[in-house]
Formats: C-alpha cells, sequence, structure tokens
C-alpha cells in the first residue's frame, strides 16, 4: 500500500485541526473497510489517515426520550446487539446487519457507510427514513445537514475539507410507526444492492390510516432519493394496496438507474415498485405490533 | 517515509510490540513480521475472509484493519486456538467431516466459527450460514463445512458438560 502518515485524536476540536492542518489530503478513518481498500487500489491517495474512532462523541450509541444518537465511528453490530433499537428503528437495524459480512460488521460503522456515499449504500434509504440528521464538525464549527442532502453524487457528499461526520441524530418514533429496509441482491448474502428502498410509517390509532411515511431509495440513481412524493401520496389515506401501489408508482417515477452488471435499467426500475410495495408492508405491519 | 510505530498488543494471550509503518495491514504484519503465517492471504479487499482473525472478541478481516490500530487490541489467530496437546472441538469437527481440501480458507473459517459460538452456543443451519457468508471457500461447496460448524458445537456442548 502506498505510504501515509497515522494520526489518533482523542478530541472534535484535535481532529479538526489535524484535519485542517493537511488540507483536504487527510482521510477521516472509521472502521476501514471501505478506506483501506481504496488506499490499496489508489482511488484515495491521503497524505494522513486520521483514526478518529478515539473520540467519544464518535462512539456514543444512547437511546433516549429525545431520540437516538449515533456516533459516526459505531460500528454496525451494535446497532442490531441492541434490542431496544433495533425495536425503535428497525430499518437502521435491517441495514446494519447486511452490509457485508460479520466480519465487515465488526468494524464498518454507518457514518463511514454515509460518506463513503455510494448509490447502492444499504444504510442510507434508511436514515432517510428514519429522518437522521449529519452532524458535522469543522473549522467554522459545528453544523447539521439532513440526510437526504447530504450526498451530492457517486462517492462525493457535502463534508468540505477539514470537516467530518461526529453523529447521527434521529427524532424519537412515533407511536403506531414501523419501518423497514430490504435490497434485492441476486445471492443471499454479502452483495451490493441492485435496489435497496427503506421506508417509515406512522398509521393512526387503529392502525387503518397512514399518518405520514418516508421513503428512501437506493442503487436507482447516481445518490440515495428521497421520495418525498410517495409520502405525500400515503398521508392520510387508508392502509390499502391501492395506496400503496400509489406510492410505489411515485419511487418508479423518481427511479433514475442506469444498465450495469448488476441489472438493467428496465429490470431496476420494475424491482423498485415491487421492493417499495413490500417494504411499506412490511413497516405497516410493524408499525401495528 | 512515513516514521515507524511501536504497537502493544495481545496475540493469543501473549504481549506482543512490534514495530510497523502506518500503510501496513495487520495481515502483513502478523504474516511477515510475526511469523504468524496460519492467517492466510486470499483477496486483500475484505470479501473472501481467508484472513479473519478475532480483534477484542470479533472477528475482522485482518486486511482491512492497519497495524497500528491493534494498539492495545487483544487479538487471536489460528496459532493460538489448538490447546497444548491435541485439536481444538472445531479443528476436530472439521478433520472428521472433512470441511476442508485445500486448506487456505480454513483458518478463517475456523476463527469465525470460534466468534459465532460465543456469541451463539447452539446455531441453527441457517444461523451457520448467515454468520459464514463473509467466508469464501472454492472446494467444498460449503456443506461438509456447514456440518462440522454444527458438529463442532455439539463436540463443545459436551466438552463443557464433561467439565
Amino acid at each position: 500500500m502506498r505510504d501515509f502518515e497515522y494520526e489518533a485524536p482523542a478530541s472534535i476540536a484535535e481532529a479538526v485541526q489535524v484535519l485542517g492542518r493537511h488540507n483536504g489530503a487527510a482521510r477521516p478513518l472509521a472502521g476501514g473497510t471501505d478506506l483501506i481498500d481504496q488506499i490499496r487500489v489508489g482511488r484515495h491517495q491521503p497524505g494522513v489517515v486520521v483514526d478518529i474512532k478515539k473520540i467519544p462523541e464518535l462512539n456514543v450509541l444512547e437511546l433516549s426520550a429525545a431520540g437516538l444518537r449515533l456516533g459516526a465511528a459505531v460500528p454496525c453490530y451494535k446497532v442490531y446487539g441492541d434490542p431496544k433499537i433495533s425495536a425503535a428503528y428497525a430499518a437502521l437495524a435491517d441495514s446494519a446487519q447486511i452490509i457485508g459480512g460479520i466480519q465487515i460488521q465488526s468494524r464498518a460503522s454507518i457514518g463511514g457507510n454515509l460518506c463513503n456515499s455510494g448509490p447502492a449504500a444499504d444504510s442510507t434509504p434508511s436514515l432517510i427514513a428514519l429522518e437522521a440528521i449529519a452532524v458535522i464538525a469543522g473549522p467554522a464549527g459545528k453544523r447539521e445537514v439532513a440526510v437526504e442532502n447530504f450526498c451530492t453524487g457517486p462517492g462525493k457528499n457535502v463534508l468540505q475539507p477539514g470537516e467530518f461526520l461526529v453523529e447521527l441524530k434521529f427524532p424519537a418514533r412515533p407511536p403506531h410507526s414501523g419501518s423497514h429496509y430490504r435490497r434485492f441482491i441476486p445471492r443471499n448474502e454479502m452483495d451490493i444492492a441492485v435496489v435497496g428502498v427503506g421506508a417509515s410509517v406512522v398509521l393512526d390509532e387503529k392502525g387503518e390510516k397512514f399518518v405520514s411515511a418516508r421513503i428512501g431509495l437506493g442503487a436507482v440513481g447516481p445518490i440515495p432519493y428521497f421520495v418525498q412524493e410517495a409520502g405525500q401520496r400515503l398521508a392520510g389515506q387508508p392502509v390499502s394496496e391501492a395506496t400503496i401501489e400509489k406510492a410505489a408508482q411515485a419511487a418508479r417515477d423518481m427511479a433514475r438507474p442506469i444498465d450495469d452488471m448488476r441489472g438493467t435499467k428496465e429490470f431496476r426500475l420494475h424491482v423498485t415498485g415491487v421492493l417499495t410495495r413490500r417494504v411499506i408492508e412490511e413497516a405497516v405491519k410493524r408499525a401495528r405490533q | 517515509m512515513a516514521k515507524k510505530r511501536i504497537v502493544s498488543t495481545t496475540i493469543n494471550g501473549r504481549q506482543v510490540e512490534l514495530l510497523c509503518e502506518p500503510r501496513q495491514t495487520l495481515l502483513e504484519v502478523l504474516r511477515d513480521t510475526l511469523d504468524l503465517t496460519g492467517t492466510k492471504e486470499g483477496c486483500s479487499n475484505g470479501n473472501c475472509g481467508a484472513c479473519t482473525v478475532l480483534m477484542n472478541g470479533r472477528p475482522v478481516v485482518s486486511c482491512l484493519v492497519l497495524a497500528v490500530e491493534a494498539e492495545g487490541a487483544t487479538l487471536e489467530t489460528i496459532e493460538g486456538v489448538a490447546p497444548v496437546d491435541g485439536l481444538d472441538p472445531v479443528q476436530q469437527a472439521f478433520l472428521e467431516n472433512a470441511a476442508l481440501q485445500c486448506g487456505i480458507c480454513t483458518p478463517g473459517f475456523i476463527m469465525s466459527t470460534k466468534a459465532l459460538l460465543n456469541e451463539n452456543p447452539d446455531p441453527t443451519e441457517h444461523d451457520v450460514r448467515f454468520y459464514l457468508s463473509g467466508n469464501l471457500c472454492r472446494c467444498t461447496g460449503y456443506d461438509k463445512i456447514v456440518r462440522a460448524v454444527l458438529d463442532s458445537a455439539q463436540k463443545r456442548k459436551k466438552a463443557v458438560a464433561a467439565k
């Protein structure tokens, strides 16, 4: 592997300083499951790798009445290993459980998955569905970005030189809510999504009507999409095949897939509709439990 | 060139201090510096699981860990699995069930199996297949490996009961 320096700051302030000093030539390291391979193949050529795992704020995993705080370096296995978090933020746990294999989940973080900004990232549609906010630290202090506005292109995002992701904040889950993430892959495990859909729904007390819904799509465009239109078509409507189909149509309309080795454009559009329907149905089932 | 670092770590119960460059992976250092060549290099990009070791009790692919990240960590490699005499129940089960042919993937499978059984001493076939999905084998077609893992779970239970 090409040569680089290694630093492991102990605080956010120190990390900002280190990253700032290298003016874009430094790269934050959390689980390293993307970064180390990308350095090896030459996609990234950092002069310094900044290990941010030793910063306390990046290891926060805290469920409270205010919601969920997920530090940017918390590995996937800790997310689905917590039964309360898995129950309340089920889509997030679904994603964490299928990112890579067990060895990858020991190290890889949801924050890293977001910052890698792959169009087919398995956690981003769930983050969108669950209304996550990215908390970013940088030379100018902290700022917050809604997760649906975080990615700007394949491998690209809103982080400026010197900035890094500190944590993801999720609002508390309302009563009668449920969420789910599912992807289509030709294998059973260890594969990259052909299409991925995350959904969160809130139902009325009787579980018969949608109060609100949020749908996130992966692998069908240069960035993961927030399908606002799908949520609007569900809000206030009865839970029925017909209304869910309207939301699925909104997802299909927004998808802009490409042909590649994993699937054709036509196939991906079809799967987007089917998966959206199934994922909403599962989220409804969970909301009713 | 980046300055070399001293890394203190515990490997198979022994305190080890080693010298490495930041760019060296844990896999590289285990094999080339420490001569622990039981851990195998397969794909070197995190797909095949041949280089699986346990880091603080969790299975990781050592090709995607920088050696400097092992500072203060507890590591277990295939060399630490067998007791002084004989074999670990997992190794015994792999032998008896003919769960290997060329053997390159075997150390990784055994380390993943150790982690699985620590977490879940009585796994179903589905649990085994899901947990081991990050370990690839091109020889066996997996069936014999899955049988060996299920068998080793039984062997471990008996060994615990006998104690």
